[in-house]
């Protein structure tokens, strides 16, 4: 699986990207000790111009590089952290609903549409303007918006997998509905869930990214959204002010997409496009 | 004019002398920001209300930029050596723009009736008032119970406007009809609002004053968006910016551009004062070592140089050095990190996390917070933004919901009207933010206050006003971060824009385009 996930070179790619950018979020405390909203030079320093601020300063006379490094750190965790909290809420309502059928899938079918029909972004606004926006009310926000397709996705493949025959033998040797759930069936709809995961951190990202440039983001961490929704107004005499962070929301978030898709390719090698399975 | 004091001949000749030839006629589009709730000045007094009603209305007394009394409707006054009569003398053959006879009959409905009613800011001040008369059609004396000091400040435009008896007498004034078609004395009429997009006002050829105004007609320009308003600027569509309808970003931008001047004159009078309330009741704030700490830790300069573009003045203390009875014999505050820390450890600061709400009037007051909060986290102290909306800024400060919150508050010319509010224990109430929100008592000033207010003699309450900076200056009951200076940008042809201490409020007289 690893060698087939290798053999796509988009992949590769992205993987690579990915790790560099968790390196730099990492490292960013040794980077820029003063942290991301240190005044350290002249405001709207050019980038380019000055030894030791390759991307210029914004409008306090702030560091872009320190910026996009520490943003890095928000945009990351946001990403990871509601995807896992969606995938907690998503797969075992998906799984439950899948499994049993009956009154169980009607209501938690729903139930999830009702957060369906409310377009996501525009629910994410609501819950983030009523939570007073700090990174966890902005990170539940997303997660509460993103968890409906994963359930949908879990109970289809709940719904195919538990006709198989070795879920009848499961059955016959007289295993819990319970054990042959998170036994028998779970385990084997983790693929499609690990391709939509990787797809989902990077929708996370561009919705903080779009929370933030609003105004909705958290006013004491700097993120790649902010950035940007700070440079608007200066957009025409500062154009690296929302230039980088926008390069660093593309890259990454492209990266995750190539990810997604080699996975994709290595896990679903029935759907592959190669067909080299 | 025989009546005319010799103070105010010398500035008329002062500005005749430097005018060039003024030319008559032409239309000046302005932008309004934002779009006045109501233009009757006599009910609404916010600030884009004051800016387009400024030309219908007229007051009593109009204002240098030093703060002097000049006529307005009032042509001469007289003060009594007691300080407790007030009589003004008016000017003739004033119309009203419905053609009836402007007489002081009318000044006593506004001042004793109409505003009384409806104009809390100035009922404040109307409680020293005894009696207003009118012996004569042109005559109207003010006598006061005790001598007010700061009375003769009161008679702008926008503080006590003068509203016409025959529309207003006997009706319920905040139905009136005639509300929504303004008739004032001004030198311009309210012809037409286009609820949205713009306010028009015409030339009022009747208007009492030979040869004024010169302009023919004024737009004033509503455009949401502060983007929108600076492109609206370069491409011609509007001639004045006022001050805060473009972000301070656009501004260097705006001013550099071939034909455009600035100025940051024509706030004096109101004299906006920037600080952060912080809260004298609990937390870290309350200690007055900690207070003093942040006043040290602050580089205002770098803020004032680098967020608002140069524009406005480092205050001393809590009365601005425009308005009257300013002192600057206080200890002052300038940027020491090092001193900060040393009374941080003195009173043994633990790292308290304080919280700090922007004022939510968009990115320039943004970024002002993020650089407070990076120069107090340099000394040590843990600060968190609070986000916020105008509707949460207000709820948090008038419930003393915060630990330190920005604002700007006017002055109004004096420290009477427009300082001790903010300091005094009478004025800790809840419920309002611009009160004594932060708190502080200090029964000792509040008594020094209270007689500073009544003295006639204006050097007697310079001397009580000075003793008060000194001692408030100690206590920090606020961070005074920032006289604010809101620049108004305008093309160059545009001449004599802003002539007074309240600027384009009633600046519109006297302007006129050069061809």
């Amino acid at each position: 699986m690893i060698r087939r996930f290798a053999s796509n070179k988009g992949a590769v790619i992205g993987v690579l990207i990915l790790l560099i950018v968790i390196g730099l979020a990492l490292s960013a405390d040794l980077l820029f000790p003063r942290g991301p909203w240190a005044m350290v030079q002249r405001p709207f320093l050019v980038p380019f111009t000055m030894d030791g601020f390759p991307l210029g300063t914004d409008t306090l006379g702030r560091d872009v590089a320190a910026g996009l490094v520490h943003g890095a750190r928000v945009s990351l965790l946001v990403g990871l952290v509601s995807t896992i909290v969606a995938l907690a809420i998503g797969v075992p309502l998906g799984a439950v609903a899948g499994f049993y059928g009956g009154w169980a899938d009607e209501g938690a079918m729903r139930f999830t549409e009702f957060f369906q029909t409310i377009p996501n972004f525009a629910l994410a606004i609501v819950l983030v303007a009523i939570l007073e926006p700090t990174l966890t009310s902005i990170t539940s926000a997303i997660a509460i918006v993103s968890w409906p397709p994963v359930a949908r996705l879990v109970r289809a493949e709940v719904m195919a997998v538990k006709r198989r025959e070795y879920v009848d033998a499961a059955r016959l040797a007289g295993l819990s509905n319970f054990r042959i759930l998170t036994g028998e069936v779970l385990p084997n709809t983790v693929s499609p869930i690990i391709v939509m995961a990787s797809l989902m951190v990077a929708t996370a990202i561009l919705l903080e990214s779009s929370l933030s440039f609003l105004g909705l983001g958290d006013p004491n961490a700097m993120s790649w959204g902010y950035m940007i929704g700070a440079a608007r107004t200066v957009i025409r005499s500062a154009w690296w002010l929302s230039f980088f962070p926008g390069v660093a929301i593309l890259v990454t978030v492209l990266a995750l997409n190539l990810i997604g898709e080699g996975l994709n390719d290595a896990l679903n090698p029935h759907l592959s496009r190669k067909g080299t399975a | 004019m025989k009546h005319l004091k010799a103070t105010t001949f010398l500035i008329a000749a002062a500005f005749a002398g430097q005018a060039l030839a003024q030319e008559a006629g032409g239309r000046l589009d302005i932008v309004v920001q934002p779009e006045p709730p109501g233009l009757m000045l006599g009910l609404v007094q916010n600030g884009p209300t004051q800016l387009v009603a400024g030309d219908i209305y007229e007051g009593l007394l109009r204002y240098t930029t030093d703060l002097e009394p000049e006529p307005g409707l009032a042509k001469s006054w007289d003060i009594s050596e007691d300080g407790l009569t007030y009589t003004f003398h008016l000017n003739e053959g004033v119309k009203w723009h419905d053609g009836e006879p402007f007489t002081s009959a009318d000044v006593v409905f506004s001042a004793d009736v109409f505003l009384r009613e409806t104009h809390a800011r100035l009922r404040a001040s109307l409680a020293y008032v005894d009696t207003i008369t009118a012996p004569d059609d042109l005559t109207v004396v003010f006598k006061l119970k005790e001598p007010f000091g700061p009375f003769i400040s009161v008679f702008e435009v926008g503080t006590m406007p003068m509203i016409p008896k025959h529309i207003y007498e006997g009706t319920d004034y905040a139905t009136n009809e005639m509300n929504a078609t303004p008739i004032g004395t001004g030198p311009f009429k309210f012809d037409k609002w286009e609820k949205g997009s713009f306010i028009h006002l015409v030339k009022n050829e009747d208007y009492y004053v030979d040869g004024l105004p010169h302009l023919d007609e004024v737009y004033y320009r509503v455009i949401p968006d502060a983007a929108s308003r600076a492109v609206a600027f370069e491409t011609g569509e509007v001639d004045v910016l006022p001050g805060g309808s473009v972000e301070n970003w656009d501004v260097a931008r705006l001013t550099e551009m071939d034909g455009v001047c600035s100025t940051g004159s024509g706030w004096e009078f109101f004299a906006p004062l920037a600080w952060m309330w912080l809260n004298n009741r609990e937390g870290p704030t309350s200690d007055v070592r900690f207070r003093q700490a942040i006043m040290y830790a602050m580089d205002r300069e770098f803020v004032r140089d680098v967020v608002w573009n140069g524009f406005g003045k480092i205050p001393t203390g809590p009365v601005a050095s425009v308005t009257n009875f300013y002192s600057d014999g206080v200890t002052q505050y300038d940027y020491n990190p090092d001193k900060a820390k040393a009374l941080l450890d003195e009173m043994g600061y633990d790292g308290e996390t304080v919280r700090l709400l922007p004022l939510p009037y968009g990115e320039t007051w943004q970024r002002w917070a993020e650089a407070v909060r990076q120069n107090l986290s340099e000394v040590g102290i843990n600060v968190e933004i609070d986000s916020t909306d105008v509707a949460g800024w207000n709820e948090k400060t008038s419930q003393w919901d915060y630990d330190m919150a920005f604002t700007y508050l006017y002055q109004y010319g004096d420290p009477a009207l427009g300082v001790s509010r903010n300091y005094t224990a009478d004025r800790i109430q809840k419920g309002s933010p611009w009160n004594n929100v932060e708190g502080y008592e200090n029964p000792e000033l509040d008594a020094k206050w209270a007689a500073a207010a009544v003295m006639a003699d204006p050097e007697a309450r310079q001397d009580a006003y000075d003793e008060i900076q000194k001692e408030i200056v100690d206590d920090v009951p606020v961070a005074w971060l920032l006289e604010l200076e809101f620049p108004t940008i305008y093309r160059c042809n545009v001449h004599d824009l802003v002539t007074t201490g309240i600027g384009l409020n009633d600046g519109i007289r006297n302007a006129w385009i050069e061809q």
